[in-house]
């Protein structure tokens, strides 16, 4: 049984020098066969996996990660939360994901460091100020908390940006979420698979799977480097190996991967107490507990399975964060690394049914799948216990690409998250 | 960096080129006659393997000429380029 983490628990196992904390969650043989078998144990599938034991009951369900759980993008994120999407099902969507994120860290009993900082997202000339004004009226008008800011209020509130006319990205204002901010990455991973793990859903790391087993068209189970598991469902929450999974499948699907980047920094002084962003430069900025500048880059353009960025890509990112915070420009970048991103055409999820009877797919986040973990996961239970979608996502099918409705979010989720 | 070989220019560095995804996609003769299924296959459906990839660049600062390169997507490894219209020098993968 799952030990509450409480101030009373803190004390009680201080007296025993913590050493009588028991392991967040157990890490179990694979069972001969489950209702639903989740493949991918990132920060959705793990989601997906709480939620269907939360929310529908479904609790013989089993995780399977070929790593480390969180080890994925889930770990490799830059941790920006913000729902400030333009079109009515994006907002809808990522707007539940932030109500969850709000109630999370206590629905957990994880603390997921989730702070409502705010996010800025930059506009540098007449027409992104416009675009901004649109995009902010239109949240609004879904009940997303919006803001526009003009040049002078922002040099007022972020002082080490450069505003200045003469600036290589002049920042004429900005479009201003104050419910966004960030959270911790890895704790998410781990307070859902804690959460998860307590209601009974096995985590399996270190399972790969090779094979999914179908029966005239209907899935069976899938195959892993760990032997034959039996599966009623199988839901794929890959992100960048999508492809390939529904590869084993035998589906198609219209998504292309690519590395996108991170870097920090070495730990300073707390100087920057929000998130800035800017599409048009491809790049944005906060700054974490621990004091690191955390700064991500676009995507590499090419398609990419190797988790590591290019070297052009950080020249271009750190070039655009020094010409908007000059005062960054000797600061000296500890790490860098790159994740996988499963891009789609419009800049929008896949969640819903594939092809195959009894497998379900949730992917296409791209480069902003943190911050919808918890909405997604919500919503991919909800359509594996229900085998029908969730109203909120009931307009990102797989089926949209052969309908024509397309979801066209590239003007808030282009690159920047 | 990637260093990338143009056929006509040579090895030159990656920032020189711009990316134009999966090649040896043919527009269908007759779009008309497709179904949805199949105009959405041609449209949006890639393959995007994880390993060897037939792949178009676009020498865009450069000699402004399009061709094929054969890529590792895991390693990024660059087997081989080769002309717009011609095949991979061993065929299809």
């Amino acid at each position: 049984m799952m030990t509450k983490y409480s101030f009373f628990n803190l004390v009680r196992n201080a007296l025993g020098h913590h050493e009588g904390w028991a392991p967040a969650w157990r890490s179990p043989e694979p069972g001969k066969q489950y209702d639903v078998v989740i493949i991918g144990g990132g920060g959705h599938g793990l989601a997906t996996a709480y939620y269907l034991a939360k929310e529908h009951g479904i609790t013989n369900v089993a995780v399977l990660e070929k790593g480390w759980i969180g080890g994925g993008n889930t770990g490799r994120n830059t941790t920006i939360v913000r729902s400030n999407y333009l079109w009515d099902e994006a907002a809808h969507l990522y707007e539940a994901s932030m109500k969850l994120w709000e109630g999370l860290s206590q629905d957990l009993n994880f603390n997921l460091m989730f702070s409502q900082r705010g996010v800025y997202n930059l506009g540098h000339n007449l027409q992104d100020m416009r675009d901004i004004r649109r995009r902010v009226d239109a949240n609004r008008l879904n009940g997303i908390d919006g803001e526009v800011v003009d040049g002078i209020e922002l040099k007022r509130r972020i002082p080490i940006l450069n505003t200045s006319p003469n600036s290589r990205y002049p920042v004429l204002g900005a479009s201003f979420q104050a419910r966004g901010g960030t959270a911790r990455h890895d704790a998410v991973a781990w307070g859902f698979a804690r959460g998860a793990d307590s209601f009974g859903v096995d985590i399996i790391q270190q399972c790969e799977v090779i094979g999914i087993r179908q029966v005239n068209g209907c899935v069976t189970g899938v195959e892993t480097n760990r032997g034959f598991i039996g599966a009623g469902k199988v839901g794929i929450v890959v992100a960048g190996n999508s492809s390939v999974l529904a590869g084993l499948a035998g589906f198609r699907l219209p998504i292309s991967s690519h590395p996108l980047q991170a870097l920090v920094s070495e730990p300073l002084k707390p100087v920057l107490d929000t998130v800035v962003m800017s599409n048009a430069v491809h790049g944005y900025i906060s700054q974490s507990d621990k004091g690191d500048l955390v700064v991500g880059a676009g995507i590499d353009s090419f398609n990419g399975y190797g988790q590591r960025g290019s070297f052009p890509v950080i020249e271009g990112v750190l070039a655009a964060i020094k010409a908007l915070f000059p005062v960054f420009s000797r600061v000296r970048m500890n790490r860098q690394w790159g994740g996988i991103v499963d891009t789609t055409p419009d800049a929008c999820p896949i969640i819903g049914r594939t092809p195959v009877k009894g497998v379900y797919i949730n992917c296409g986040w791209g480069t902003g799948g943190f911050k919808a973990t918890p909405g997604s996961g919500y919503v991919f239970a909800h359509t594996l216990a229900q085998e029908r979608p969730h109203s909120l996502n009931e307009a990102f099918s797989l089926e949209r690409f052969t309908s024509g409705h397309l979801i066209d979010e590239h003007g808030a989720a282009g690159v920047a998250h | 960096m990637l260093e990338i070989p143009c056929p006509w220019c040579g090895l030159r560095c990656e920032s020189e080129f711009s990316y134009g995804g999966e090649a040896h996609i043919v527009r269908p003769e007759n779009p008309e006659a497709l179904n949805d299924e199949a105009w959405a296959d041609y449209l949006f459906m890639r393959k995007n393997p994880r390993g060897p990839h037939l792949e178009q660049w676009h020498h865009v600062y450069g000699c402004r000429r399009w061709f094929n390169v054969k890529r590792d997507t895991l390693s990024y490894r660059i087997e081989c380029s080769y002309r717009v219209g011609e095949q991979p020098p061993e065929g299809e993968i």
